[in-house]
């Protein structure tokens, strides 16, 4: 017992240690050019708001995007979510959908949002495409945990009055996951926000153009602002939909 | 609505059977209560009735017609023909009174009707009607989970009024309910049943309102049918035959519902 959480032990301590040296750690680097990040923590103060309208329409467009992206994916997810619950459909259904689903939220929006630059160019509208995909297979998984775990007796009381399918999706199902399905839509709500600065750096429109720019043109000050900007309409539209989520539940 | 059940059997795989080969026999019309201690098969014979569950072996007959022969279709259609109250009512928390009641008749609406009565109620007047009758006109707009445990059952019974149903098949349907509001809320149940003509089957844990309001009564126990016999022949025998309690099983019995079969949405077992 005690030589197996030994050999346990020095299996943790293996694989740290061969991950630092594939990482790259330097910890002294940290103090040896102390005074070189210094001087660079130096150039973001004080932050540069001269071109701030320019920003703040971007991150109107960023928010923007977001929106559409959250609003598409919700609306592809409820089909999607309904087809992956294994008590509405069968598993010669529910098995391939939720792979396809697997498949959407495995690869990052990231990923998704340069493959649609190459196909419909660069811009905002890479940038909602990629969030659509990426969220649909997010909230299809999480609309179908919530069907999954309904009660199946007002759905069995529906079925009884010889209502179809539909009708007893519609009648027994929904009324029972709506408050869920609402708030896992504004909680991706606010991570698509997140996400949305984060495609515009590889052209997909948006603040995310905007920050790397300054960024590669040493702009310090400016990325000060942005980054500023980002943080406090993030922490902003968190605080909006944390607080419609808690009305809703 | 006939109903010919023979010789009906369920088996939930446990020791104790559901149902252990049911005789029953109604003729268009007729009301019934069924009475018997819990566990007796009571809800699993309702349920069996309402195609909710099939029989393991044994045949059922609704109209001369097994209805586990019929096509999808034509069963869906014989389902909006029967009514189920339950002691429970299946209602989601959400949906508004006025909604649960129009679920009604979900099985004869063209499809776009229930669509849309889902954002506005396709027939205020037919709910508000059917709701006066059991005097809950007032909690028209309210939400399902915002009435009380007595009110929510009659929500059920002005549903299945509203389906206005050829067979109604009430499992409790006045559990919830103290005496007078029971016995006045089974009487609007048997006058609707007797006006338009359709087969009344109701179980009942109250021996006195099974009595006072039903000409036949049937007894069950341990999944059989002990007694058959119009109100007036029932003994103090026969009630305290049929509720003697001679089967204690050392720890608590398994409930019912955690024996029946998981069924899904679909009606498909799940996995």
């Amino acid at each position: 017992m005690r030589l197996m959480s030994l050999f346990f032990w020095a299996l943790a301590l293996g694989i740290l240690a061969w991950s630092w040296k594939g990482a790259d750690i330097r910890p002294m680097a940290l103090i040896a050019d102390s005074g070189n990040m210094a001087s660079f923590a130096k150039d973001f103060f004080p932050p540069d708001f001269t071109d701030w309208r320019t920003y703040v329409a971007e991150m109107i467009v960023t928010v923007q995007v977001a929106i559409w992206g959250t609003v598409l994916a919700v609306i592809c997810a409820i089909p999607f979510g309904l087809l992956c619950s294994s008590n509405i459909a069968p598993p010669w259904i529910h098995q391939p959908v939720r792979r396809l689903m697997d498949a959407a939220r495995a690869i990052n929006e990231m990923v998704f949002a340069m493959l649609f630059i190459v196909a419909v160019g660069l811009g905002p509208f890479a940038g909602v495409l990629a969030l659509w995909v990426h969220t649909t297979g997010i909230l299809a998984k999480l609309f179908s945990e919530a069907v999954e775990s309904i009660d199946p007796r007002p759905v069995e009381g529906i079925r009884a009055t010889g209502a179809n399918l539909l009708e007893e999706i519609v009648y027994g199902v929904i009324p029972q996951v709506i408050p869920l399905w609402v708030s896992y839509a504004l909680y991706r709500f606010e991570s698509n926000v997140r996400s949305a600065s984060v495609v515009g750096m590889v052209g997909a429109g948006g603040i995310g153009v905007i920050l790397y720019e300054v960024i590669r043109s040493f702009e310090y000050a400016q990325t000060a602002a942005v980054m500023l900007i980002i943080v406090l309409v993030v922490s902003g539209i968190d605080l909006i939909s944390a607080r419609i989520r808690k009305v809703l539940i | 609505m006939e109903i010919l059940v023979s010789d009906l059997r369920l088996n939930y795989g446990a020791e104790q059977p559901g149902l252990a080969g049911v005789d029953l026999r109604l003729a268009r019309g007729e009301q019934v209560a069924i009475i018997g201690p819990s566990g007796a098969g009571k809800t699993s014979l309702l349920r069996c009735l309402a195609t909710a569950l099939r029989a393991s072996s044994g045949t059922l007959q609704l109209d001369t017609r097994d209805p586990w022969r019929l096509g999808r279709e034509d069963l869906r259609v014989l389902r909006s023909r029967i009514g189920t109250i339950h002691q429970a009512p299946p209602l989601p928390p959400r949906q508004r009174v006025v909604t649960a009641t129009l679920a009604g008749r979900l099985g004869v609406w063209p499809i776009w009707k229930s669509l849309l009565s889902l954002i506005a109620p396709q027939d205020i007047a037919g709910a508000r009607a059917a709701l006066q009758r059991l005097d809950l006109t007032d909690k028209l707009f309210e939400r399902c989970d915002q009435v009380s445990g007595g009110q929510l059952q009659r929500v059920g019974i002005a549903r299945v009024l509203y389906q206005a149903p050829a067979l109604i098949l009430a499992d409790e349907p006045v559990s919830a309910l103290d005496p007078a509001l029971a016995d006045h809320t089974l009487a609007v149940l048997c006058d609707d049943a007797r006006q338009r003509g359709a087969t009344l089957i109701a179980s009942l844990h109250a021996v006195d309102l099974a009595r006072a309001r039903f000409s036949r009564i049937v007894g069950v126990r341990d999944g059989r049918i002990a007694f058959d016999k119009s109100a007036g022949e029932v003994s103090e025998g026969d009630l305290t035959a049929l509720y003697a309690s001679e089967r204690v099983t050392p720890g608590s019995p398994p409930a019912l519902t955690s024996a029946l079969p998981r069924v899904s949405a679909t009606g498909l077992p799940c996995c």
